[in-house]
């Protein structure tokens, strides 16, 4: 069977995703989750050995007015550290001497708002595949705290971020969603939240307050957590906990019971302002609750113990009298309710052991070898008998003795059952990884031993079907497959993604791996058989490793081997700048050596590539021996072009790398990335910083003119004429939302939001792409009409700047005037004098965008820390687009940028290289992955 | 002379090339020549080897609290000078080129002068090199330019004793097969192989052993500073991952190991390298 290579890259594709898929899913844990529905069961009732007197309604609420008041990325230094002292000053008094308990929450990562927000409502561990399964319905729908809330009839109020009304669209009787779209916004988004306060305190209409600030996160986000701008920020917060406690304090004084003051945060702050990683700064949050409850003796000292965050959520549901979330993975905070009587305290306890012991029964089949569930039992039956001798009567100081042992006992089983619920969520699906391991790797060697053939003139590839051996093969391996997949079903009592799938799917997913595998084999025993014949051609392929060739090859390899050490995942970017600017040394000597001396090795170097080209023997020398042989046979017509070139042009070329490599010195301090250099001062900041909005309104001004001059050359005129007004549009943009000044228009104080001037450049974005589309499909249909296709590329790509250009902060426009223009010197200076391969100019892209990517990076790094502590890649690229639109603080350029990489390189290949067949193009363009 | 360099290398094997025929005759007299050549590589190297240990070792009991870590620029200008001080001092002595028709004092000052210039140039123009690799541009000015010295140092300053300031001569020795090796390219480590496979088969553009030494040396410092920068990303938190400190480092290695191993590789390839008499 013949398959043209397109097809085969397709279908190597399509394996690739379907592996890396099955990978992912072993790779992240499965959320441990209560799967039953949510019904009115009866709370457990205490236990007791007769019948006599069972307590089996709820305990009453500890507290009648509970006020939440989330402060985003409230790290714990900043209450119980020195910022905290020096700016807290009320809110130090309490911690210190006031009745209230202080706590260190630790948060989960991935330490990003809204998983937060659903762990310390629901108690559970929400993991990254959580934030996938929830891009559909945003609604919370599982067990969690204000659901039961108001199902218990309690009056809800929320001022803050919106996430909140996303999750709980039905909840609240009252509430006012902040966004936080604009991150620059750290007062109004406060404000906004705060102007409320003063009204609600003075109502009595409602049970639980909650209120959501994100002006510190957005501080972080701008300036890092040393900033100048935290202090003032939280001596706000504390004045407004202060007028919310006094209010609390004076309507208390009639009431029954006594109000609950928590302040949280919902993750810290990392060194270099951003969170979403496992660092101790972004894990660690304050936890204070504030109650005349928790009334003390003078010489109390209280210092703040370490919890998880998930324990305020059974805390809670407790205080309010309300059954604990049925997911929930956290402890009760005990020092809450230990001014209660003994009875209570035990019952509460013992509530909470039922509902973990539970949550456990239905995650781990084999629950009951659990020391938790062990421990709980031992308990249980402790409780009993107090609960008898209580029921009895008598003497206080035995049932105070024997209170005290169960309190420990029940302590230690919530411990446990908390463990092993947390090392449930943390197990990987080892069986599941493996079977995606090998269907990846099975497609890229498939892949590699296929490339030389398929990028040859035919672009075809000889599939082999009807030999002898192979169906033999084939059926032998499916054997051996299924079965051993029936052993490891099972033996592996714990639950596995492939075991749980159907039997169809699964012998799918089998016979895929084993026809892989006899491709595979077959490709490799035809390359050796072809290879015998051919080897009395070595002598010459040693000749053929150009330094830049070897460069690019031994580059692509020493960056996929450097991420192997986190140090390099961290610095990835170090690594781009350092190859990018060896690449350039190297064009460097290459031109100079073209340039000065002539290269005279050509003619001897082209000879052998005509016949040999398409032959097997090239797959020894690596993927990219196909184009560059095709390149150098066109090579001799005109050995030394560069010889010909004088005057302006001549110096030029000659001072072309070196400009490339300014440029990417210049870019290099606009953002600082990485983790040990990110708190180095950066120009991004000093532009960000609101003092120098003159200079970023000129500079963003320069660049979009810049960005018009470079882009247009080759478009159409009606494109022309859309980008310029795309461009403009960008500007207004930008000048509505306030990052940059309207030179006529000095005072314009109301925010629109821009969302007006974002539409308009999205229209034209639109345009310009179906134009772009238009002509590449009446190229398709045309034959010949070569032109058009060259220009609807260069539309689609102008389209794409223009949309990457809305969608890049205001001060990292010039990073797209440079890769444009970087773009430009390279393939007018260096890959055109000196007939680069197609090969080689993709990898050189790939190369330049990576670091592009790098280059216009600021603070999503945290997010993507996050990620590699995880260990995978591939989550990050996709957690970042999903984090994207719930937090808008970055948008996903690296997209856009990635695909019109993958974009110019096509142009490129049409514009130099006329016809190397549409195989070969199609092949590369689905091979080029995008950063 | 008893002592024959082929089996003190080789142990038993016979001696290539010697053979009493006649039309071989003037080969085998090259040979030998190219045999107490390789010898007097040998021991220039290894003095200039001795050179930079002693630099390590000899400083501490001068003076008090030396450390190649804790006062690296010390020890990077005293091996500097060490380095230099052995090259001209063997250079004179050992004299490999014939030296020039002229010899005037004028003459001689004027040639010292161009080559301080040219160490110089060097110099700042490998600093630009490092900034344009991401060295901090305003601070530890000192530290970046010290590394450039030491870079210098270890390249152009072995160029100068051989070559003097003739920049023909240098593009000569450092184009491949017609190319020019631009002085700060570093380049990846497959550049030196290339350097070498390509002097085993187009010959023409050196002249002696030195010069191809000069190849091999130059070309393992520039590898080893480029290799020296790699584990200044790690987060291990060492001493010598400061700045300059692993760089030079590298470059120190790359050099030691280029005065070792182009000896030997010019013994190894003797047979395959033909120079053209001058």
């Amino acid at each position: 069977m013949r398959l043209g290579s397109g097809t085969f890259a397709a279908g190597c594709v399509v394996i690739e995703v379907l592996g890396v898929a099955l990978f992912l899913r072993g790779f992240f844990p499965a959320p441990v989750f209560s799967g039953t529905e949510r019904q009115a069961e009866s709370p457990a009732p205490e236990p007791s050995a007769g019948a006599s007197s069972n307590w089996t309604e709820l305990p009453p609420p500890l507290f009648s007015k509970v006020v939440i008041m989330l402060i985003d990325a409230l790290r714990d230094d900043f209450v119980f550290g020195s910022k905290g002292v020096k700016f807290m000053p009320y809110t130090t008094y309490l911690v210190e001497k006031g009745s209230s308990l202080s706590f260190v929450a630790e948060a989960k990562p991935p330490t990003v708002t809204m998983p937060r927000i659903k762990a310390l409502l629901t108690g559970s561990l929400p993991g990254f595949i959580d934030v996938v399964r929830n891009l559909n319905s945003p609604t919370l729908l599982e067990d969690n705290v204000i659901t039961r809330a108001k199902a218990a009839g309690k009056r809800i109020i929320f001022y803050g971020d919106e996430t909140w009304v996303k999750l709980f669209p039905k909840h609240f009787v009252e509430y006012d969603g902040t966004t936080s779209f604009f991150v620059s916004d750290y007062t109004e988004v406060d404000n906004n939240v705060t102007r409320h306060l003063d009204k609600v305190l003075k109502r009595q209409d409602w049970d639980v307050l909650i209120l959501h600030y994100l002006g510190l996160d957005h501080i972080g986000h701008i300036s890092g957590p040393s900033s100048p701008l935290i202090g003032p920020k939280l001596s706000e917060m504390d004045s407004i906990l202060m007028k919310i406690h006094t209010s609390l304090l004076s309507e208390e004084r009639g009431a029954l019971l006594p109000s609950l003051l928590a302040l949280c945060g919902d993750h810290g702050m990392s060194e270099a302002g951003g969170h979403g990683a496992s660092s101790m700064e972004e894990v660690n949050t304050a936890l204070v609750l504030i109650s005349s409850a928790f009334e003390r003796k003078p010489g109390d000292v209280r210092h703040p113990t370490h919890v998880q965050q998930t324990d305020l959520a059974a805390t809670l549901s407790v205080g309010l009298g309300l059954p604990i979330p049925k997911s929930n993975t956290g402890s009760l905070m005990f020092r809450v309710v230990e001014g209660r009587p003994m009875r209570e305290q035990l019952r509460l306890l013992h509530l909470n052991t039922v509902q973990l012991s539970k949550l456990l029964q239905e995650n781990v089949p084999s629950y009951k070898k659990e020391p938790g569930f062990e421990q709980f039992k031992v308990a249980e039956r402790l409780h009993r008998s107090w609960v008898r001798l209580y029921l009895e009567g008598s003497n206080s100081e035995a049932l105070a003795n024997l209170g005290a042992k169960v309190r420990r006992q029940y302590l230690d089983a919530l411990r446990m059952l908390r463990l092993s619920l947390t090392r449930r969520a943390a197990q990987y699906d080892v069986y599941s990884m493996a079977v995606g391991t090998v269907l990846v790797l099975e497609a890229l060697a498939l892949l590699l031993l296929g490339v030389p053939q398929a990028l040859s003139s035919r672009a075809e590839l000889d599939v082999p079907l009807l030999s002898p051996v192979l169906p033999l093969l084939f059926g032998l391996l499916l054997l051996a497959l299924a079965a051993l997949h029936v052993v490891v079903c099972t033996a592996v009592d714990s639950s596995c993604y492939l075991c749980g799938l159907p039997w169809l799917a699964a012998g799918g997913v089998m016979a895929l791996t084993a026809a892989l595998l006899c491709a595979g084999v077959s490709a490799l025993t035809r390359i050796f058989a072809g290879g015998q014949c051919l080897t009395q051609t070595p002598p010459q392929s040693t000749s053929r490793w150009s330094e830049l060739g070897l460069l690019s090859f031994l580059g692509t390899v020493g960056h996929v081997l450097s991420l192997g050490a986190s140090s390099f995942i961290e610095e990835e970017h170090q690594t781009w700048y350092f190859l990018i600017n060896t690449l350039c040394l190297a064009l460097c000597h290459q031109i100079y050596r073209h340039c000065f001396l002539g290269d005279d090795c050509a003619p001897q170097r082209c000879p052998h590539t005509g016949e040999e080209f398409d032959g097997v023997a090239v797959a020894r020398q690596g993927k990219r021996a196909g184009p560059e042989g095709w390149e150098l046979s066109h090579a001799p017509k005109d050995p030394s072009s560069l010889e010909a070139l004088r005057g302006p042009e001549r110096w030029m070329v000659l001072a072309s790398p070196w400009l490339v490599l300014a440029c990417c010195r210049l870019l290099r301090s606009l953002n600082q990335t990485g983790v040990q250099w990110a708190h180095r001062p950066d120009l991004g900041h000093w532009l960000t910083s609101s003092d120098h909005k003159a200079e970023l309104s000129v500079l963003a001004a320069l660049s979009l003119t810049m960005i018009f001059v470079l882009v247009q050359k080759r478009c159409s005129l009606t494109s022309k004429v859309a980008v310029a007004f795309g461009l403009l549009g960008i500007y207004c943009y930008r000048a509505a939302i306030g990052n940059v000044l309207f030179p006529w228009q000095q005072d314009n104080k109301d925010i629109s939001k821009g969302i007006t001037e974002a539409r308009f450049v999205y229209v034209f974005v639109l345009g310009i792409l179906f134009t772009g589309t238009k002509d590449l499909l009446k190229s398709q249909i045309i034959a010949a009409d070569f032109t058009a296709r060259t220009v609807g590329l260069w539309e689609i790509h102008s389209g794409l700047v223009l949309l990457a250009a809305l969608l890049l902060r205001p001060h990292n426009l010039p990073v797209l005037v440079l890769s444009l223009a970087v773009q430009t010197v390279m393939t007018q200076f260096i890959w055109r004098p000196l007939r680069h391969g197609a090969a080689a100019v993709t990898v050189m892209h790939y190369w330049f965008g990576q670091a592009f990517f790098y280059f216009q990076l600021w603070a999503l790094l945290g997010l993507l820390l996050g990620c590699y502590s995880l260990g995978t890649r591939a989550c990050c690229i996709s957690s970042s687009v999903l984090e994207s639109p719930s937090r808008q603080t970055q948008p996903p350029p690296g997209l856009a940028s990635g695909c019109s990489c993958v974009l110019r390189t096509a142009l490129d290949r049409c514009t130099e290289h006329p016809a190397p067949g549409p195989g070969g193009t199609e092949f590369h363009l689905s091979l080029q992955p995008c950063p | 002379m008893g002592f024959s360099w082929q089996e003190y290398w080789s142990g038993l094997s016979p001696g290539p090339g010697i053979e009493p025929v006649s039309p071989a005759l003037i080969a085998t007299q090259e040979n030998t020549m190219k045999d107490t050549d390789i010898k007097k590589l040998l021991y220039t190297h290894l003095l200039c080897i001795f050179s930079i240990i002693l630099s390590v070792f000899i400083p501490s009991f001068f003076l008090e609290n030396f450390s190649i870590l804790e006062t690296h620029l010390t020890w990077l200008y005293i091996c500097s000078v060490s380095a230099t001080a052995v090259n001209l001092v063997l250079y004179l002595v050992v004299k490999p080129n014939v030296s020039s028709k002229r010899s005037s004092l004028s003459y001689k000052v004027t040639r010292f002068l161009k080559c301080c210039i040219y160490f110089l140039t060097s110099c700042f123009f490998f600093h630009v090199i490092f900034v344009l690799y991401g060295a901090p541009l305003i601070e530890l000015v000192l530290e970046t330019f010290s590394l450039a010295v030491i870079l210098s140092t270890f390249t152009t300053v072995p160029c100068l004793c051989l070559l003097g300031p003739n920049f023909k001569a240098w593009l000569r020795i450092f184009s491949r097969n017609g190319r020019k090796k631009h002085r700060a390219c570093e380049e990846n480590g497959t550049e030196a192989q290339h350097s070498e496979t390509s002097s085993v088969t187009h010959h023409k553009r050196v002249t002696s052993v030195w010069e191809n030494s000069l190849q091999i040396t130059t070309i393992s410092s520039f590898v080893g500073i480029w290799l020296g920068a790699f584990p200044i990303p790690l987060d291990w938190g060492r001493p010598w991952q400061e700045w300059p400190i692993s760089c030079t480092l590298g470059a120190t290695f790359g050099y030691v190991a280029g005065l070792v191993i182009s000896p030997l590789w010019i013994y190894w390839n003797r047979k395959k390298l033909t120079y053209k008499n001058n």
